[in-house]
């Protein structure tokens, strides 16, 4: 069997490539998606420990962070979607109304 | 043999396919590339025996919020945006920022392996693949058991994002 650690590496690649989307990209929907990304890396982790103590608690948490990420896709998109209708741009260095 | 081999299949899957979500100028093939990295990571979680994850994985994640996705980017126009610049101006503070954080997880990695419970991470797993069958079973008795109130305010968390969802979206308010 493959020890844990290899998953916890797989899951780290995965929350840099996540956060480097995050952190460069100027389309809101791909930050959105590298957000889903980040969640899917947490989830790995905790299956992967679940796995290595043989209980499924780490299963339980993935289940509530899975729930969240749906909550966060749909009212994310909802914001794009009111956003775009206002002010015609998905561009995140574009949504400056707060700037001085 | 297999189990590795399989193992770096979704691994390798998994992170290109997720660099190329990053990379991507079109955001329509962004998401095409999101589904293959869930699709993998979805096989990670089968070969890590969490069948009902891997269930729950493909069709919540695949055939909900990916479809979610696909909808909004057809609503939203994006030909605009499809010809300017992707990456903002502060990309190489963003590109420093991370390294710095990679370079803390793998101090943590080298200094865990060094403790005396690093064996439990780095060395072969105990065989306790058995204990998490039959995977729906327990899963459903220690959800409904042990994590009854997480449970049902994970209802009231979906219920309010429902609403804001459709608020958002409509119209007029």
């Amino acid at each position: 069997m493959i020890p844990t650690s290899h998953y916890l590496f797989l899951s780290l690649a995965l929350l840099i490539i996540g956060v480097i989307g995050v952190l460069t990209r100027r389309n809101v929907i791909v930050i959105l998606m590298s957000i889903e990304l980040i969640l899917n890396a947490v989830n790995i982790n905790l299956i992967a420990f679940s796995r290595m103590w043989g209980q499924v608690d780490g299963q339980i948490f993935a289940i509530f962070i899975i729930t969240d990420a749906a909550a966060e896709a749909a009212v994310g998109l909802g914001i794009i979607i009111a956003f775009f209708r206002n002010r015609e741009t998905v561009l995140a260095d574009e949504m400056d109304m707060l700037k001085w | 043999m297999l189990d590795t081999v399989l193992f770096y299949f979704f691994a390798s899957l998994a992170v290109l396919s997720s660099v190329l979500v990053v990379t991507r100028r079109n955001a329509v093939h962004s998401a095409i590339f999101l589904v293959t990295a869930l699709l993998a990571t979805a096989g990670i979680y089968l070969q890590l025996n969490a069948e009902f994850l891997f269930i729950t994985q493909i069709i919540l994640y695949v055939g909900g919020i990916m479809v979610l996705f696909i909808f909004v980017i057809m609503l939203v126009n994006l030909d605009v945006a499809l010809h300017q610049v992707q990456f903002n101006r502060q990309w190489w503070v963003a590109g420093v920022v991370t390294l710095a954080l990679a370079a803390q997880f793998v101090a943590a990695f080298v200094l865990a392996r060094n403790s005396p419970a690093g064996r439990f991470v780095f060395g072969p797993p105990q065989a306790r693949a058995a204990q998490l069958q039959p995977n729906t079973e327990l899963i459903a008795r220690t959800l409904f058991q042990n994590y009854t109130l997480p449970f049902e305010i994970a209802s009231i968390l979906l219920l309010v994002a429902m609403i804001g969802a459709v608020v958002m979206a409509k119209r007029k308010v």
